[in-house]
């Protein structure tokens, strides 16, 4: 067998502490254990395997993400490695220079943490809180949705649109938040509606 | 994509223009490195630059950008002229024998019917003559002068090899030689395919760069082929998927389309959607449409929406307008006509076109909202830095509120790539601080909404307030419950129409796909294109069986390939008029007698007769379209226009500016460069590079060291001429904006001759702003018009006129 291969299975189901007597025990040759001795402990044998997909381009390669900590077991799981699948059939396990570095934007120094407000004419965002950001955006909206929603048009034919408040949906997002977003933005009467596919 | 990127495996030819794939799209441009190693493929590149694509290929030929369509229209016409035309196909399967209406013509480069003010076109000749017997009028001789073969030839007729050069820039014995190779395969046995991307859309007759390379793979015979088809490479991870869900001004999802004014009620709206048969015996799969538009009323509104109601067809709004798109919303806005605009990881200030009068855009609206995982620039349009964003804080009115996204890695569900494949992922890490998933924040933003209007009433609240929300969490829906509502379920028991004791699906449970779809409200389905990704049979779309029979690149049980789980659209176009393969080594399906089989789902239904249902079953006609009819905003065919801001006029037409077609705000007009302006005499483009994903890798460490700095590219040649020299600065303008950057002087690109003067390409890089990882610098954005293509509006990135001046440059 393959031992460069095969070790992140193997080690992953037997747990590295035990690899060296249990390669033994299976009836491994002396050499290859002792390759696998000198080999330290693999980093990413505790680690949580999960699958997804690149979010850049749309040829959409398999990726796999490492994480210390299990969200499915409610833990905190933080990412510290991401490589492509070598089961996935359009890439077979390939990246490019933007898949290879997806670990750093996942941990971007940008990456937004906390809803931010910035006032008429300030020259800061300051931090506010979910409920503060939330209660203002819908509270803008409905203003704005109740001062000039159209009910009719001149015709007196039921129209029902909204056309002073727009939204300008992702390019990245699921087919599911996409499905979402508009049944909420659809059932408000929005028109001005639009996606990154435009450009 | 009609096919997959595992398809180009099966590829004699790849012609890549309008893209670079190598560069763009890395690891699928390997199965073009497949073709060409394990079965002797060739790769055509053409392209303005010598790209890195470019670099692999077996012929590169050069051409200006924003002529494609003289390029392709030159090619249409070689492959007619020259009899290499794959006639079988073209007779039996496209509308070459169709009769055009007397009165139908195109004349100094426009179509019957055009109206200057309104930059529109009657449209009422431009369709096929209409028997007594309800069904159009063919000619399978082709003798008929007035038949779409004898029209299209005539129409492709001045596009001459001699014409290509002089209009394209392109040496004529490359174009031949490009025209060469193409037509070899219009027999049966080999098989092109084309792979393009923004450098095709992005232009104002984007949608006809793209159909013109359509009819010429539909003249060569290879659509619906293994190794064949067009194949948009897309950008983003899931621009497919938000189109298919239709989140766009004037879509509804599955490319149903929002009523207009005009539809006063129901009934109206569905007279222009009964796609009646044009021919005896054919199967238009549009007669379809009441089920799929009454199943989705029904996922939209549940209860609420009934036969009484119209399935509440007037919550609907109706459009007054062809469509409220990104250019138009920006056009409102500037007018000072709209109040706020939310932003879901989109970052228009650098996306759009025109950065100057986005700036003033935003800075009138009263509010704007950003949902992304990163710091956009958008977000901080009103923040001042320097050079790069030059505005003064205290002038801007506009309340931003910027919320916390989480990331893929954080977020579970399916994503649409380009090859129509719905792959499931899951979340691996906790987010960053209080970032919150999309389907959260909202579902904060219906759930508070809708409380408003339980207590305070307001206009029309009844379609928010009976939007159906019935998740165990209403706070946040799973991603898992809104894939089974986009599948669409049972209301009450659903029979087999042929079979009534046959049931399809019992009440309550999830449909098996859209063929169980019924227009009487006892089926729901958010999106029927869809339908079948999550049924009783589980979670489709997170399937991983990577066996693939035979090898044919369709990988049947990987995820979920919409529609039904097909590979290949079109694939009974691959066998002839009795069901046989027309290349038996590229068989997908095949007629056995009774039904259609083989590797994979039919693209027709399977016991359709070969000879009697034509394969195009989305077309009332049941073949594909040489001729679109009145279905595209500026021509049946496809003509040579010159982008608005052009090195030269407009040589088939000279008194036709831009696309004629093509809406033009009023302002905007006045800040184009006159065609072969002296003031701005270089033709830019703009592109983007491998390190870099548009604006996101900017916040990313390793993408913002591997290619740092902001530059444009320019050839030895205008470098020499201008004084410019390699690493020097440069001062860049159009008649919108400028941008200062290093000059990259490269062989990559040279001057074309184009009516025999010399045309200066200069390339210029997107993915710097402000925000992020990078070193701050421009987009292209900063120069490019803000003017879109005549049919869907993605505006023109890839053909505009600049001025280029050397400058001492930023002391260090």
């Amino acid at each position: 067998m393959n031992m460069e291969l095969s070790r992140r299975q193997f080690l992953g189901a037997v747990g590295a502490g035990a690899a060296a007597t249990a390669l033994g025990s299976l009836g491994f040759g002396e050499i290859e254990a002792a390759h696998a001795e000198a080999i330290r402990a693999f980093k990413l044998v505790s680690t949580t395997e999960t699958r997804n997909t690149c979010p850049y381009c749309s040829v959409a390669c398999g990726i796999i993400m490492y994480s210390r900590g299990d969200r499915t077991k409610g833990e905190k799981a933080e990412i510290i490695h991401i490589e492509g699948d070598t089961d996935h059939p359009t890439n077979r396990g390939t990246l490019c220079p933007k898949g290879a570095a997806l670990l750093d934007f996942v941990k971007s120094e940008t990456r937004l943490k906390y809803p931010m407000i910035r006032k008429p004419g300030s020259d800061k965002f300051e931090r506010v809180s979910w409920d503060e950001a939330l209660d203002r955006i819908v509270r803008l909206m409905k203003d704005d949705r109740d001062a000039n929603f159209i009910e009719r048009n001149e015709a007196a034919v039921p129209v029902n649109r909204w056309i002073t408040t727009g939204f300008l949906a992702a390019s990245a997002t699921t087919n599911e938040t996409a499905w979402e977003t508009y049944k909420v933005v659809r059932s408000a009467g929005m028109l001005v509606f639009d996606n990154q596919a435009r450009v | 994509m009609t096919n997959s990127w595992t398809d180009i495996k099966n590829t004699d030819l790849v012609i890549i223009m309008g893209g670079n794939a190598a560069e763009a799209h890395p690891c699928g441009f390997k199965w073009v490195t497949e073709a060409k190693a394990n079965r002797g493929a060739k790769l055509i590149v053409v392209d303005p630059r010598f790209t890195r694509s470019a670099s692999v290929a077996d012929f590169y030929a050069p051409i200006r950008q924003g002529t494609d369509i003289a390029f392709l229209l030159g090619m249409i016409n070689y492959c007619m002229q020259n009899d290499k035309v794959h006639w079988d196909y073209v007779k039996a399967f496209t509308n070459a024998s169709y009769i055009v209406k007397d009165g139908f013509a195109y004349k100094d480069g426009l179509f019957t019917g055009y109206d200057e003010v309104k930059r529109d076109y009657d449209k009422s000749t431009w369709d096929y003559v209409i028997g007594p017997d309800g069904y159009a009028v063919v000619d399978d001789t082709l003798a008929n002068p007035r038949c779409v073969w004898n029209l299209l030839k005539e129409h492709v007729s001045i596009y001459t090899p001699e014409m290509v050069e002089r209009i394209c820039g392109t040496p004529k014995d490359k174009f031949l030689k490009v025209a060469e190779m193409v037509s070899e395969c219009s027999s049966p046995t080999k098989v092109m395919t084309s792979m393009y991307a923004l450098g095709w859309t992005q232009h104002s007759k984007g949608s006809q760069n793209i159909r013109a390379m359509a009819m010429l793979q539909l003249i060569l015979g290879n659509i619906g082929m293994r190794g064949g088809g067009m194949n948009a490479l897309r950008g983003h991870s899931n621009i497919q998927g938000l189109t298919d869900v239709g989140l766009m001004s004037n879509l509804l999802p599955g490319y149903l389309t929002l009523p207009t004014d005009k539809e006063v009620d129901l009934e109206t709206y569905m007279s222009t959607r009964g796609f009646k048969p044009l021919r005896p015996n054919q199967m238009s799969y549009w007669q379809n449409y009441r089920k799929f538009f009454v199943s989705f009323q029904k996922a939209m509104w549940g209860t609420a929406a009934t036969p009484q109601n119209n399935f509440a067809y007037d919550w609907l709004p109706k459009l007054d307008v062809a469509g409220y798109d990104l250019l138009r919303a920006f056009e409102l806005m500037n007018q000072g006509k709209m109040t706020g605009y939310i932003c879901q990881g989109f970052n228009p200030l650098l996306a759009a076109p025109n950065r100057k009068k986005l700036t003033d855009s935003l800075s009138k609206l009263k509010f704007l909202v950003t949902m992304d995982p990163l710091d956009t620039e958008t977000s901080r349009f009103w923040e001042n830095h320097g050079e790069f964003n030059d505005v003064d804080p205290s002038q801007i009115q506009t309340e931003v509120i910027q919320l916390p996204s989480t990331c893929f890695a954080e977020d579970e569900g399916s994503l649409t790539n380009s090859s129509r494949w719905l792959q499931w992922h899951w979340p691996g890490g906790t987010p960053p601080g209080e970032a919150m998933t999309d389907n959260w924040i909202m579902a904060q933003i219906h759930v508070r909404l809708k409380d408003l209007y339980r207590k305070e009433g307001g206009k029309f609240p009844d379609p928010i307030v009976n939007l159906d929300w019935a998740y165990a969490d209403p706070n946040e829906p799973t991603a898992e419950e809104l894939a089974k509502e986009i599948n669409g379920k049972a209301l009450t028991t659903v029979y087999d129409t042929a079979d009534p004791t046959k049931v399809l699906a019992e009440a309550g449970k999830l449909l098996p796909g859209f063929a169980a779809l019924r227009d009487d409200g006892s089926t729901t389905c958010g999106c029927w294109v869809y339908s079948g990704c999550f049924n009783e049979n589980g979670n489709n779309m997170a399937r991983r069986d990577t066996s693939d029979p035979d090898e044919t690149g369709a990988y049947s049980k990987w995820t979920f390939s919409w529609p039904a789980n097909r590979r290949i659209l079109y694939n009974r176009a691959s066998a002839d008029l009795n069901g046989k393969p027309w290349d038996p080594s590229r068989k997908i399906i095949e007629w056995d007698g009774a039904k259609w089989s083989g590797y994979d789902v039919p693209d027709i239904l399977p016991t359709a007769k070969p000879g009697e249902v034509g394969p195009f079953i989305m077309n009332p006609e049941g073949v594909s379209r040489l001729f679109t009819r009145g279905l595209m905003r500026d021509g049946p065919f496809p003509a040579h226009y010159e982008p608005f801001e052009s090195p030269l006029g407009n040589l088939v037409a000279p008194n036709v500016r831009g696309n004629p077609a093509a809406r033009v705000f009023k302002g905007d007009f006045e800040q184009f460069a006159e065609p072969a302006s002296e003031e701005f005499p270089y033709a830019a483009t703009s592109y983007r590079l491998t390190e870099h994903f548009h604006y996101w890798t900017k916040h990313v460490h390793v993408n913002a060291v591997l290619q740092p700095e902001f530059f444009v590219e320019i050839s030895e040649e205008l470098a020499a001429e201008k004084g410019i020299t390699r690493g020097g600065w440069v001062h860049v303008w159009s008649k919108r904006g400028s941008i200062e950057a290093k000059a990259v002087v490269t062989k990559r690109i040279k001057p074309l001759i184009c009516d025999g003067k010399p045309v200066h390409v200069i390339g210029i890089p997107l993915h710097w702003g402000f925000t992020g990882a990078a070193r701050k610098g421009f987009g292209p954005n900063s120069l490019t018009p803000f003017v879109g293509d005549a049919n869907i509006e993605t505006p023109e990135y890839k053909a505009f006129l600049v001025n280029i001046e050397p400058i001492a440059g930023p002391v260090a």
